[in-house]
């Protein structure tokens, strides 16, 4: 039996949660959504940590709750990582570390030593919690998580309470995270560029409902979900660095259909990359342009077109090779230029956010 | 100097109230942990019950043990089924009425330093594989260390100051229960104004480095972030 089975239907005051999710038993997997839409309290859910009358949980053939069964979560083989890192202020970081670690029956050690070194902590270990910084304690926390063996990770926007250089200082361990774990990680976030950077699963959620579920590339590509990463639809590729001009302080990504530049970011031609290209940045034409300033001209075919939520725009999605990018237009220009589905088209990529 | 009497009565009155606080800290902690995290409904009704010996007269609580513990009462009946008598007029009877007396100085901070944990810490021993009694002693308990501290002084220093309750239910019986706020009156009853000066002064000056060391002993709130 395998299967990681979520069904939560629950009524409170104000607030309805329903879902019925299968999740990826891999990858990390983001929940996505405003705020009050109940991403955290399906996560809290999931962990245990509200209880739900209503509801069905099944990890790996393990049934964590259903109409007779109900697991505390103490019982559970996770790890969890809250919002604000909440270390037990009594406990040195060690000991915070070595708090879970003592109650776990599988006492492997080096899961210990594997969080440290993963977390770059090794030098706080002797300290208080209240002698760390904001960006040390989180780390602590994610490693207080990791060092209980957990066979899934679940943590809930665990850089919504720093500052954008906190944020910057911790993003690069969540991403060796993604690379070194062989265990699932839902991930709480409201905020697209980590949604970009970390993902590889997509879940948005409104109002306590799931609008959409699948893999992060091909679901923001779809045109028919009001989904938006941030104020602007948009979609992300994964890319490798594949050039690199020292000259112009320019870099090459190519991704499945053809390549992009952007500014260097010192990056190591190989290096596996996300791009995300905003639909506002993307423009259409039938003619391939010269004398532009865009750098990006990539040659494609119309795919599918939809409204915009205002009534003047139109988003139209252009396939180029194997990947889907989303431009936004006028429905004047659309009109203008008869752009229709299997019309050949030049697509110029005025702005590429490049993340690692 | 102190006559072997009033050292008696010193003596007694620390033990009662050793032994008041020590009862104390087994009933008030559940009493007060409940408090710090039900929602039910009875829970404000619970918490004025507890808090009743703050307004009460000391005499009407007094009255109302007097007769609960008397041979008519329902807990003088169970003791006396039990065989070992009735409780006014004891050691033990004083013990007993003092931990009523004494409950909201002992539960009140301890509510508060149980409230000031929290939801959050208990919730991530959870995560951390704590079982709830698990987390209680190796989470809430230590968080919560300086609420116990003070909780036992004020618990101890309230006892030790206690008048109206002995007098109704002890009475005034040497080496039982003549404690020393009880011997100062005694002392005063008899004109013995010299030896009332000796003993009230050792209480005066008891109760300042008490509260000295309760208001000068103020760790700084420290929670991890």
């Amino acid at each position: 039996m395998s299967g990681f089975k979520a069904k939560f239907n629950v009524d409170w005051p104000g607030f309805t949660l329903d879902v019925d999710l299968d999740l990826p038993e891999r990858g990390v997997t983001a929940l996505f959504g405003p705020s009050g839409s109940g991403k955290t309290t399906l996560l809290r859910c999931i962990a245990g940590l509200e209880r739900v009358k209503q509801g069905y949980l099944s990890f790996k053939g393990e049934v964590w709750q259903d109409e007779t069964t109900w697991l505390p979560t103490h019982q559970r083989p996770l790890g969890y990582v809250f919002q604000e890192a909440s270390l037990f202020s009594h406990l040195s970081v060690l000991g915070n570390l070595r708090y879970g670690l003592k109650r776990t029956l599988d006492t492997r050690k080096p899961a210990l030593d594997q969080a440290v070194e993963l977390l770059g902590i090794g030098h706080l270990l002797d300290r208080k919690p209240d002698r760390l910084s904001g960006g040390e304690r989180q780390r602590v926390g994610i490693a207080r998580a990791l060092a209980v063996n957990p066979r899934i990770l679940l943590m809930d926007e665990p850089l919504a309470a720093l500052d954008l250089k906190r944020k910057q200082e911790i993003l690069p361990y969540l991403e060796r995270l993604h690379d070194e774990l062989d265990i699932p990680v839902l991930y709480v976030s409201h905020s697209p560029d980590e949604v970009a950077r970390l993902a590889d699963h997509i879940i948005v959620m409104d109002e306590g409902k799931v609008l959409a579920h699948g893999p992060l590339v091909e679901t923001m590509a779809r045109l028919d979900l009001p989904i938006r990463l941030g104020e602007d639809a948009g979609v992300v590729l994964d890319a490798i660095v594949a050039e690199r001009d020292e000259i112009w302080h320019l870099a090459r990504v190519e991704f499945a259909g053809g390549s992009l530049w952007t500014r260097d970011h010192n990056l190591a031609v190989g290096h596996r990359v996300r791009v995300r290209i905003q639909a506002s940045d993307v423009s259409l034409a039938t003619q391939p342009q010269e004398h532009s300033s865009i750098l990006n001209l990539l040659s494609g075919c119309v795919d599918a077109i939809s409204d915009d939520e205002h009534p003047g725009l139109a988003l139209v999605r252009v396939r180029v090779g194997e990947s889907k990018l989303i431009a936004r237009l006028t429905k004047r220009s659309v009109t203008a230029l008869a752009i229709v589905p299997g019309l050949p088209i030049w697509v110029q990529v005025k702005s590429v956010a490049l993340m690692e | 100097m102190l006559s072997d009497g009033d050292l008696q009565a010193i003596w007694l009155t620390l033990r009662l109230a050793g032994i008041v606080t020590l009862i104390l800290l087994l009933i008030g902690t559940p009493i007060a942990w409940w408090l710090a995290r039900t929602r039910a409904w009875w829970k404000g009704p619970v918490g004025a019950v507890v808090a009743l010996p703050l307004v009460l007269p000391p005499s009407v609580l007094g009255f109302y043990l007097l007769l609960a513990m008397g041979p008519n009462g329902p807990v003088g009946a169970f003791t006396q089924s039990l065989g070992i008598g009735t409780l006014p007029f004891t050691f033990w009877g004083l013990v007993v009425a003092s931990v009523f007396y004494s409950l909201p100085f002992m539960v009140q901070p301890l509510q508060t330093a149980f409230e000031a944990v929290g939801d959050r810490p208990l919730e991530v021993a959870a995560t951390l594989r704590a079982s709830p009694v698990d987390a209680f002693f190796t989470v809430a308990v230590p968080l919560a260390l300086p609420g116990f501290l003070s909780a036992s002084i004020l618990t101890f220093a309230h006892t030790v100051g206690e008048f109206g309750v002995v007098l109704m239910i002890g009475g005034n019986i040497p080496g039982q229960t003549r404690v020393a706020s009880v011997q100062i009156y005694d002392h005063v009853e008899g004109l013995e104004y010299m030896q009332a000066h000796q003993l009230s002064a050792v209480m005066l000056v008891f109760s300042f480095l008490v509260l000295l060391a309760l208001y000068a002993w103020r760790p700084s709130p420290k929670r991890g972030g």
